[in-house]
């Protein structure tokens, strides 16, 4: 038979094979440039803010920036109006991304958590099929679709609502963003929550269930303690989505910067004030333009804080069930 | 007989109290998937209910006289559309004869009235010579009007027509058609006018960009990550990096390529090309993370088959596992896009707010994208802009879904089953 | 029997980590014969068979010490390339792991990623070639473009043989080839390693007893990292000289 000539292997040659060793190193070093993308993408990000940031930092001081209370960052209307520069004190802002994001975890920790629950420990698997991508929709639909919807149904309700029962709200009311936002991130932390209470070992349920406890019981006394931090790994994610959440807020929260821990009131928030600096013409090298880069920073030291600790506390709890 | 113990399997009192428990605690969480169902329910069907009548717009007709007095055939675009269409408004009304009787006459149409009218009479030449009955747009209060936005019964000062305005309209021939022009107009002041072209092109030429970053370069590091680097500490920082980025809010993102694709590489503002280079940032780790799930999938024996036969590590990826992947990286790429589709935030910050008219011809062009329409469209005091920023989240919304059934589809198809 | 082996390893040692998993491994591998690696599991003997063809490499904590030489080539010698190496000594896994592309795909993946082959025609040939030599042409000769996964568990194990015959390697590994199958598709590989013998060389680690005593000619019985006797499989199996092969062989331990 013919192949039986192929001598290629007879001649037993293992020191160097076939194929091109130039095309693989090349391979392998474009596979190592695109995964280093993400990490030149970390320290742009750092770099920019900083660099911008220090910018700002040199014409209003730190301490300012910090401590005062007051946030209106009018610039000079033509060039030589120096005396106008605004004030840019950051705390009425931390105030009302705060104020929002907490309305928001208030609407969605019980909504997520008891989904959560619901999906893991007591749904039918069809159940869980049909009901689990439902919710990820709310994942997926767009924030601009939110801010519309909070921004042009919700706040008229609460304000109408508001009304009827002798209430003032403004028209644009940190409630009707908080709530919007909270239903936005139900999903995050129900499906992070499901994904935790799930690892948590059988063993341990056949255990609360053999002593004769009810599964409500099992649930509340032995799975959801056993599940704890990764629970809260969920929601301190949650918490940073919502902080750096923008669209909602530009939308229906408006840009008042009011110190005030009425939801009623309209409060505004480090993204929705980005926002109002950059877009529109501006020159780049105002302390205006500048501050929207200091907020950046803050923005990104504080969700990426939140995100580490999720990430550790998350990590760690994995590894005590692996 | 009377074993004390013969009943201990039976329901004791407190028993009964525990059941309750469960069953208030099952209902509890049936509440809250329903009360957050409700939500996306009542969300979706309001919008629907608002958008849907930007689908419909209202056409008015006009007896215009065509008589080569008003138009020389030799010079068509000579003439002046607009006069023959107020002449055709004031001979049907005659009674309009104070200035600002004849404005709120002319307010009826359009400003774009003449442009149709010239458009009809080119694509028609045999048209001129005679009077001739013509439709063109009313304005967007008259489509408010017969959409039934506008109160008849309110006093005529709390709305935006007057009564004689009204009854202008009601003398008038006026029918409603499908709005064309929502899908093949850009965007316009004139709400009658506005279209979504535009921004969905830009949105597509943003797509098609971050599609072509984000693809290799997020296959290829999870390619690396998976199959290749050795666990230690630059492949923990690359990791640690990856799923910090997940995280990051988009707006950061925006700020990163406001100061550095824009101010630092000088690339053009509000282009799609810089918003596709900040979408693919974004997209990214999205990618990543579903690319090495599916090539943990892949069996480990596939890979020693393959090693076994002599193949490199790197042909063993690329012409084994990698293939076999490839479905889940199709899903994890289709779902970024998803994503960067419905972004907004980090668009703003590179200048994609833009008011686009025209449609973008290149990705260097200044365009917009259509989420940031609709945020434009909701700041917009009409209420005319009202029910086409719900037709435009609408479109949106169908894309999402397309994309995701795509998705969806993709991985039931094609799943790894070993 | 005098001839010099094909393969001869001296002082094998191999560690995962800390963990020795072989202690100074000796033996010597003969040419167109079929030589079984017995013991009980966990003794070594796949470990063994890993280091003939460097899969062990896959393994980061993996560290062989030693010297194990083909042809009177050191294959852990620096200048050697791993891939290369494989291609002369090809390897069958305990689970069918054909590739989920055609039978023809399968088989001719070897003599692509070589370039053993040049044309359509001449791969043809090898594919059918491949296949008859695993005793699986018949079988399939209708339905190459069907996908290999397709197969029953016999079938696609010898789809693998034929997949590694096919690159015409020198030596032949394979990982309890026949514990995955049944004992009808069992007696065709078993009745196919006689056969190929004739051109290749057989390394075979099983647990089974009796397929050692079937199929191969020389035996070497692996106990806890440990080569304890080695020698032709009859004499192994009738007279062995240590007590512990004596006590696996009467299954007084496994």
């Amino acid at each position: 038979m013919a192949s039986d000539n192929m001598n290629t292997a007879n001649s037993f040659n293992i020191t160097s094979g076939n194929r091109s060793k130039f095309t693989e190193t090349l391979v392998k070093a474009a596979m190592i440039l695109c995964s280093l993308v993400a990490v030149a993408v970390t320290i742009g990000i750092v770099l920019s803010l900083i660099f911008e940031a220090l910018e700002f930092f040199k014409r209003i001081p730190l301490s300012e920036f910090l401590f005062s209370t007051e946030w209106s960052p009018q610039t000079a209307l033509r060039s030589d109006q120096v005396a106008t520069e605004g004030k840019f004190g950051v705390i009425p802002l931390f105030t009302g991304t705060m104020l929002i994001s907490a309305i928001a975890m208030c609407v969605a920790t019980p909504l997520g958590l008891a989904s959560a629950v619901f999906l893991a420990e007591y749904a039918s698997k069809r159940t869980r099929d049909w009901v689990k991508p439902m919710l990820e929709i709310l994942a997926g639909i767009p924030t601009v679709v939110y801010g519309f919807f909070a921004a042009l149904t919700v706040a008229p309700f609460i304000r109408m609502t508001g009304g009827n029962v002798g209430l003032e709200v403004s028209s644009e009311s940190a409630l009707a963003a908080g709530l919007v936002m909270g239903i936005m991130i139900v999903p995050l932390i129900s499906s992070l929550s499901d994904d935790v209470i799930n690892a948590v070992p059988q063993a341990m349920r056949d255990a609360s269930l053999g002593l004769g406890a009810t599964h409500s019981e099992t649930v509340k006394q032995v799975i959801l303690p056993a599940a704890l931090p990764g629970i809260a790994g969920s929601l301190l994610l949650a918490a940073s989505r919502a902080i750096g959440e923008t669209m909602i807020v530009v939308m229906a929260a408006g840009l008042a910067a009011n110190l005030t821990a009425n939801p009623l009131e309209a409060v505004t928030t480090i993204t929705a004030q980005i926002v109002a600096l950059l877009t529109g013409d501006q020159e780049f090298d105002s302390a205006k333009t500048l501050s929207a880069f200091a907020l950046g920073l803050l923005l990104f030291i504080v969700t990426l804080a939140l995100n580490y600790l999720s990430l550790r506390i998350v990590k760690k709890y994995r590894e005590k069930y692996d | 007989m009377t074993n004390p113990d013969a009943n201990f399997l039976k329901g004791q009192k407190h028993l009964t109290r525990r059941y309750r428990a469960e069953q208030r605690f099952q209902w509890i969480g049936r509440i809250a998937i329903a009360a957050s169902l409700t939500f996306l329910v009542f969300m979706v069907a309001s919008i629907f209910w608002q958008g849907k009548g930007a689908l419909i717009t209202t056409k008015i007709a006009l007896t215009v006289d065509l008589s080569t007095e008003m138009i020389d055939p030799a010079n068509i675009k000579g003439a002046s559309f607009d006069k023959i269409i107020k002449l055709a408004l004031r001979t049907e009304f005659p009674e309009a004869t104070k200035r600002k009787q004849k404005k709120r006459l002319y307010a009826l149409v359009s400003s774009d009235a003449g442009f149709q009218l010239r458009d009809q009479i080119l694509e028609g030449p045999a048209l001129l010579g005679a009077d001739q009955t013509i439709w063109v747009s009313a304005s967007d209060d008259v489509d408010m009007l017969m959409k039934g936005h506008i109160d008849r019964n309110k006093p005529q000062n709390s709305r935006r027509l007057s009564d004689q305005q009204i009854s202008w309209i009601d003398a008038l021939l006026v029918k409603q058609v499908f709005n064309t022009g929502f899908f093949t107009n850009g965007d316009s002041r004139e709400p009658e006018l506005a279209g979504i072209l535009s921004a969905l092109v830009g949105s597509a030429l943003s797509l098609l960009i971050c599609f072509a970053l984000s693809f290799p370069i997020g296959i290829m590091s999870a390619i690396y990550l998976e199959e290749f680097a050795k666990k230690g500490r630059w492949s923990d920082l690359i990791e640690i990096n990856i799923n910090n980025l997940a995280a990051v809010p988009s707006i950061v993102f925006g700020l990163l390529g406001l100061s550095i694709f824009l101010n630092v590489f000088g690339l053009p503002r509000s282009s799609p090309l810089v918003g596709g280079m900040v979408l693919s940032l974004m997209t990214l780790p999205t990618i990543i993370i579903a690319a090495r799930a599916s090539l943990r999938a892949v069996p480990p024996s596939i890979r020693e088959a393959a090693l076994g036969m002599g193949a490199s590590p790197v042909q063993a990826t690329f012409h084994h596992v990698a293939p076999l992947a490839m479905p889940g990286f199709l899903t994890g790429t289709i779902v970024g896009m998803a994503q960067a589709l419905g972004e907004t935030a980090p668009l703003l910050m590179i200048g994609m707010v833009a008011f686009i008219v025209d449609i973008p011809g290149s990705i260097l062009e200044p365009a917009t994208a259509l989420p940031v329409q609709i945020f434009l469209w909701a700041d917009s005091p009409e209420r005319a802009f009202l029910e086409k920023t719900s037709a435009a989240i609408i479109v949106l919304l169908i894309f999402l879904v397309l994309m995701n059934i795509i998705a969806i589809i993709l991985r039931k198809k094609y799943e790894i089953r070993f | 029997m005098q001839k010099t082996p094909l393969i001869t390893a001296k002082d094998v040692d191999v560690f995962y980590g800390t963990k020795q998993a072989l202690d100074k491994i000796t033996l010597d591998i003969p040419e167109h014969k079929v030589t079984s690696l017995i013991g009980p599991s966990g003794c070594g003997k796949t470990t063994f068979l890993r280091c003939i063809n460097r899969m062990n490499d896959l393994v980061d904590i993996c560290r062989v010490e030693g010297q194990i030489e083909i042809a009177g080539q050191d294959i852990y010698a620096p200048e050697v390339d791993v891939v290369a190496l494989r291609a002369h000594v090809g390897m069958v896994f305990q689970k069918p792991n054909p590739f989920p592309k055609s039978i023809f795909d399968n088989v001719a993946y070897g003599p692509k990623i070589h370039g053993l082959v040049s044309t359509k025609s001449d791969m043809e040939e090898v594919v059918e070639w491949s296949l008859r030599k695993a005793g699986l042409w018949e079988e399939v000769k209708d339905r190459l473009n069907e996908t290999g996964t397709g197969l029953s568990g016999g079938q696609q194990q010898r789809l693998c043989i034929a997949r590694a015959i096919a690159v015409k390697p020198k030596v032949i590994l394979m990982d309890e080839p026949c514990s995955a199958l049944d004992p009808i598709a069992t007696a065709i590989i078993e009745e196919l390693i006689d056969e190929l013998r004739k051109k290749f060389t057989i390394i075979i680690v099983t647990h089974s007893m009796q397929q050692a005593a079937r199929v191969s000619q020389r035996t070497a019985f692996f106990h806890m990292g440990n080569l304890v006797e080695s020698g032709a499989t009859k004499t192994i199996f009738t007279s062995p000289q240590d007590e512990r092969t004596q006590n696996y062989i009467t299954g007084r331990i496994g």
